[in-house]
């Protein structure tokens, strides 16, 4: 910020602030101690909403006093509140990784415990990841995530291209209202989308209903439960995500190229091959991120549409934890995941944005 | 005939249909008579009828419904801090780490996020006490921190567009920092953070995955319910609902698009 800041001196705080400060700590401890009867969850919520007001008036009386710029305060809540429920999270997942399961509550050891003559014993172990290596499972489902992921996003591709280069090349009014179509089914529940397709693919599905009538089969084709299923919901799901980077770069690939290799004499084949598809190649990398990303972590779509056999890692995580309760392990198959699905996505993104500006 | 010049057409007309069919057949087994839910049986609004005595489902709703406004509240400030934060300061300690800290959630797998986050909640109430067992508060706090992120980026590339010359001037005619925040900047990205707050609220309502990990007894929200039903098999009052999301949906979005006529023709 180019003007100075005003810091005003201590003795211009206003008093009804430190009155009101007193009052919210007050309120706080009051519930904290259990000398106010709630409602559980409305005393949940009023004491975060109590401790974050209190902590921002002592920060801003903290400032004052000490004579340092307000704009740290600003800087300050949503620094603080990311790293609390953010960072910290990952800290606690890798500490839980390491540690053992048992019957308790919480279902995995202390980090360390007092042995009979006082010591200091720190319990921890690789145990959770050896076994993640050791069993065949694990590795199956990370490389079947990553396949599962990157076929749906070819598909996406091969469908959702033709479509953003349709409604980008559309006269104007219909191009508004072709668009909104797109968008439109992302503003409906997601899991009622999904939901859709099991009355599609199902043994007695619409599909088989049709296709029956039509004379087409005689016995009905086995479609839920199968990768197919799978393929098809994580298209459906995230068509849109692919359309709109299309969209956009299509949109404003210049029409005098086009004829410029026309007049020359090539053909549209050729057109599009060597100045329409090269032109789109950024539309198509983050079209290809926006599926690849949610698709490979993915759990309610392999879980609604998939079989047993349908191995995902979202999902292994999500059955190792409510199914197994082996936190320990959800854990480790949790950082793994971080480590090698997250970081290598996370790096990538941060080199195509610095080519950006270029 | 140009073969060519069918196409496109075609392939766009397909891929419309593979875009709505799965909707349409949706909302026409809602109105079906037999509970078989792909074997037409007659017109009938009996599971609309069911759906409203569904105590469970209602109570979940409203629990969503409350989930989601507190949430996209809440995510809307965090988010327009960060995103102020991010534009108009030009240096300081920590700003990379901010940085990747409001960016990370967008690629973070779900259930990598509702983990950490739970395993964040039990380890805080051995320590702390707080927050005492999961519920409303544990989900508030989850969906406020990834949609946080969602805010930012809209608010971001609001704040980057904006005249900067228009703060300037207020500063030099002698307001401070906060005034100038509350009287030129918010005004300006109001309309941003409106649909940031909207799709916080529709990605808060949506989510299975975080909630189903950070939330507790007597908190289950409405996609914890409707898959719990689901899994078990079609069942057309989940139908019914699906209708009833899509028509609200629907209108709000042709209000959203008539507002945004008015205000083209205005200007």
């Amino acid at each position: 910020m180019s003007a100075p800041d005003a810091v005003p001196s201590a003795s211009h705080a206003p008093l009804y602030r430190r009155l009101f400060l007193i009052a919210v700590v007050a309120l706080a401890l009051a519930l904290r101690f259990d000398l106010l009867t709630l409602e559980a969850q409305t005393a949940g919520t009023l004491t975060l909403i109590l401790w974050t007001t209190a902590l921002a008036l002592i920060a801003l009386e903290a400032s004052d006093a000490l004579g340092i710029s307000r704009r740290w305060l600003v800087i300050a809540l949503p620094m603080l509140w990311l790293f609390v429920f953010f960072l910290v999270p990952f800290l606690v997942l890798g500490r839980i990784s390491i540690a053992e399961s048992m019957i308790a509550r919480p279902p995995y050891s202390p980090l360390w415990e007092r042995g009979s003559d006082g010591s200091l014993e720190i319990i921890a172990s690789l145990d959770n990841y050896r076994f993640l290596l050791s069993d065949a499972l694990y590795r199956n489902a990370y490389l079947s995530s990553f396949r599962v992921a990157a076929i749906s996003t070819i598909f996406a591709l091969l469908i959702g291209y033709p479509l953003a280069y349709y409604i980008a090349r559309a006269p104007e009014p219909r191009r508004s209202i072709l668009l909104l179509l797109v968008i439109l089914p992302f503003w409906t529940s997601f899991l009622l989308r999904v939901y859709a397709w099991i009355g599609f693919l199902r043994r007695d599905g619409v599909i088989n209903n049709i296709l029956t009538w039509a004379g087409v089969i005689d016995e009905p084709l086995v479609m839920m439960q199968t990768d197919l299923a799978v393929y098809i919901g994580i298209v459906y799901t995230y068509l849109p995500f692919m359309i709109l980077p299309l969209y956009a770069n299509l949109v404003k690939l210049d029409g005098a190229l086009l004829e410029a290799a026309g007049d020359l004499g090539a053909s549209p084949m050729v057109t599009f091959l060597t100045i329409t598809l090269p032109l789109s190649l950024p539309g198509i990398v983050a079209g290809s991120m926006l599926v690849f990303i949610p698709a490979i972590g993915e759990y309610v779509i392999p879980a609604l549409l998939g079989g047993p056999d349908t191995l995902m890692i979202g999902r292994v995580l999500w059955d190792e934890f409510f199914a197994s309760r082996d936190w320990p392990v959800a854990s480790a198959v949790a950082i793994v995941m971080l480590v090698l699905v997250v970081l290598p996505i996370m790096w990538l993104q941060s080199v195509q944005n610095r080519e950006v500006p270029k | 005939m140009n073969l060519r010049g069918y196409f496109l057409p075609v392939v766009a007309t397909l891929g419309f249909v593979f875009l709505y069919a799965p909707i349409v057949s949706l909302v026409v087994f809602s109105f079906n008579e037999s509970r078989l839910v792909t074997v037409w049986g007659g017109f009938s609004t009996r599971w609309y009828g069911e759906l409203l005595r569904d105590g469970q489902m209602l109570s979940a709703a409203w629990v969503s419904l409350k989930v989601a406004t507190l949430s996209a509240t809440l995510a809307t400030v965090i988010g327009t801090l960060a995103a102020f934060t991010l534009t108009r300061f030009a240096r300081f300690r920590g700003k990379l780490l901010l940085t990747g800290m409001v960016t990370a959630p967008l690629v973070m797998p779900e259930v990598i996020t509702g983990l950490s986050l739970l395993l964040l909640f039990v380890t805080m109430e051995n320590m702390l006490g707080w927050p005492a067992g999961r519920g409303l508060t544990t989900v508030v706090i989850a969906h406020a921190t990834f949609c946080a992120a969602y805010v930012t980026v809209i608010a971001q590339s609001r704040l980057r567009d904006m005249d900067e010359s228009l703060e300037e001037a207020a500063r030099d005619l002698g307001a401070g920092p906060v005034r100038v925040f509350f009287d030129i900047t918010l005004p300006v990205i109001t309309p941003a953070l409106i649909s940031g707050w909207l799709l916080a609220f529709t990605l808060s309502l949506d989510d299975l995955v975080v909630a189903s990990f950070v939330s507790g007894p007597g908190a289950s929200t409405l996609p914890m319910v409707i898959f719990s039903k689901v899994r078990l098999g079609v069942s057309p009052d989940v139908n019914a609902l699906a209708t009833i999301i899509i028509v609200i949906v629907a209108i709000a979005v042709t209000i959203a698009g008539l507002l945004l006529r008015r205000q083209h023709k205005k200007y």
